[in-house]
């Protein structure tokens, strides 16, 4: 890589207005219906102030309406792109309210599903944060490789993007007999085109020039306003429920808790953020192949699976590392077959929530690439 | 496509293409659509995964604009909620004649999964905007997106332009008598 070299603007001759501008509901880069009150002063962000609520659906109402088993396709819709992953904690949490223990082999299969989802977020969290960026290129690539994932998703489960497979003591169909050779043959490729990405996108020089130094997020600001995830990690806090609390099986196997190391400009980068995401994508890559190898062949994936589910009397909150941070559910139970209430514990919503502190002082064009860096969705922000 | 036929086949008529004007505005309106996306939930992101390699979009000659002024059609992708009603409806009305709109998703459709307890959600877009085409599914796979494309499009192919206006006139006549 070339020399960087830092460029300095006078703007004490320069005339500046002060301004307000609104940005979305409907915009391209704020991924969603986010919309944006920005104040600016010529072109540079004073003030950010973060409109939510364009996508609430009513969760904790249809929590309150529904059966247990029925509330996971809402909880599928929340963080639509990781829905693999959103199931997991709520199951946790009601197995362990009816004491029901899960077969060994219905934990791999968990794992292989949560990673290989954890896998397609963040390959959309890379291809979009090239699109604000700029680069349509990896976006195609990173596409095409998801594309791999959600057909595996699809013949085990039934759906592409939403997934309604895991339940309360078990999945809800077996894997087929390639299942194993498939979660190789795209670990392969998923090696083989983020090596590709490092190249096209992460150390580009325009994209180095673009994100490095941009919408810093200092450790203890992150920890302040309760972030987790790629969001905390790229702060340099190797925080991850994975390792620091482990549930499931997650105990078992071997990886490393990626965070950045501000290798391009200061820590807590845009590009610190969007690094940790790749990397982590090796590491699951890793937990995979792991699992795969360690994954029972036999054994009946339906036997643990309660014919009606009552919960006894109680609260509980297990939380699960989702590709976006801690997703967690606080779930309060009558003893009856409806849940009392489910309160989620949204990332996404929390993870906004640093948005105004940290792009005070850019530019209006890093303010879309300081939110494209903390990878929200607002089905899970506003629920 | 009655003008394409022809084209395919020049020399048997001189290099000359017979055709109402109407075959060529409605065949050039159905093969250079550019849509306006409404991305709001889950179906922005198959349609995303529609627009990206595998299932490319854009062979149908479509092309993204941010801006409802210079869009053909727009895409509802997703649940509306009361609060985005009313901007979906203002980014209707800056859309310029002749305008379509695809409605894509259960949620669009009719409310979807959120039609019973969802205080929040519309009950489908047609309340606040015509639709054209209603793409069913939660959410629809990109096939079934590409073939709700090919449905607007040979409804714009058999639109009426000249006939419409004067069928309208004579309508307007028989009123006022």
């Amino acid at each position: 890589m070339s020399e960087r070299r830092k460029i300095e603007f006078d703007y004490s001759g320069v005339d500046t207005d002060r301004m307000r501008v609104n940005v979305g509901p409907q915009h391209p880069s704020t991924h969603g219906v986010l919309r944006l009150e920005v104040e600016l002063e010529g072109e540079i962000v004073t003030e950010v102030v973060p409109h939510i609520g364009y996508l609430h659906r009513c969760f904790e109402k249809h929590a309150e309406a529904m059966t247990y088993p029925q509330v996971i396709p809402y909880i599928d819709r929340m963080d639509y792109i990781s829905s693999m992953n959103n199931e997991w904690p709520y199951v946790i949490a009601i197995e362990e309210m009816c004491g029901i223990k899960v077969p060994e082999k219905v934990e791999y299969i968990r794992v292989i599903c949560a990673e290989l989802n954890r896998i397609a977020n963040h390959q959309i969290a890379v291809a979009t944060f090239g699109l604000d960026a700029g680069a349509f290129t990896p976006f195609l690539y990173l596409f095409r490789d998801r594309e791999w994932i959600l057909n595996l998703f699809e013949r085990i489960s039934g759906g592409r993007l939403l997934y309604n497979y895991f339940c309360v003591g078990g999945v809800r169909g077996d894997v087929y007999p390639t299942f194993k050779e498939d979660c190789l043959d795209i670990v392969r490729q998923v090696r083989a085109t983020n090596k590709e990405i490092m190249d096209l996108l992460i150390y580009n020089h325009i994209f180095v020039e673009r994100t490095a130094n941009i919408g810093i997020l200092p450790v203890d600001v992150a920890i302040n306003y309760g972030c987790s995830g790629p969001v905390l990690r790229g702060s340099g806090f190797p925080y991850d429920l994975r390792r620091s609390e482990p549930y499931s099986i997650y105990d078992r196997f071997d990886f490393d808790v990626q965070v950045g190391k501000g290798e391009v400009g200061t820590v807590g980068d845009c590009w610190d953020r969007n690094i940790v995401r790749m990397r982590e994508m090796e590491e699951s890559c890793k937990i995979i192949e792991q699992a795969v190898a360690q994954m029972p062949d036999t054994g009946d994936v339906f036997e643990a699976i309660p014919k009606k589910i009552r919960v006894p009397k109680g609260e509980i909150y297990r939380a699960a590392e989702n590709p976006k941070g801690e997703l967690g559910f606080y779930i309060v139970s009558d003893g009856g077959q409806k849940p009392f209430r489910v309160r989620p514990r949204a990332t996404s919503f929390i993870n906004l929530s640093v948005l105004p502190e940290i792009s005070k002082g850019y530019m209006l064009a890093d303010l879309i690439l300081i939110l494209g860096s903390i990878d929200i969705v607002l089905g899970e922000v506003d629920r | 496509m009655g003008l394409l036929d022809r084209l395919d086949n020049p020399y048997n008529f001189g290099g000359i293409i017979l055709g109402t004007l109407e075959d060529l505005l409605n065949w050039g309106r159905s093969k250079s659509d550019w849509y306006l996306h409404f991305g709001l939930a889950c179906c922005a992101i198959e349609f995303m995964a529609a627009n990206a390699s595998h299932f490319d979009f854009m062979r149908f000659g479509t092309i993204p604009r941010a801006s409802p002024r210079q869009a053909d059609f727009m895409i509802v992708s997703g649940t509306v909620t009361l609060k985005m009603a009313e901007r979906i409806v203002r980014l209707y009305e800056q859309m310029a004649d002749p305008k379509y709109v695809l409605s894509m998703g259960s949620c669009a459709n009719c409310g979807g999964p959120y039609w019973e307890h969802g205080y929040h959600v519309l009950k489908g877009v047609d309340r606040i905007i015509p639709v054209d085409v209603y793409i069913p599914g939660c959410p629809p796979r990109p096939e079934a997106f590409l073939e709700g494309m090919i449905l607007l499009q040979s409804k714009i192919n058999k639109q009426e332009i000249f006939k419409k206006r004067k069928r309208l006139e004579e309508e307007m006549k028989n009123m006022n008598q």
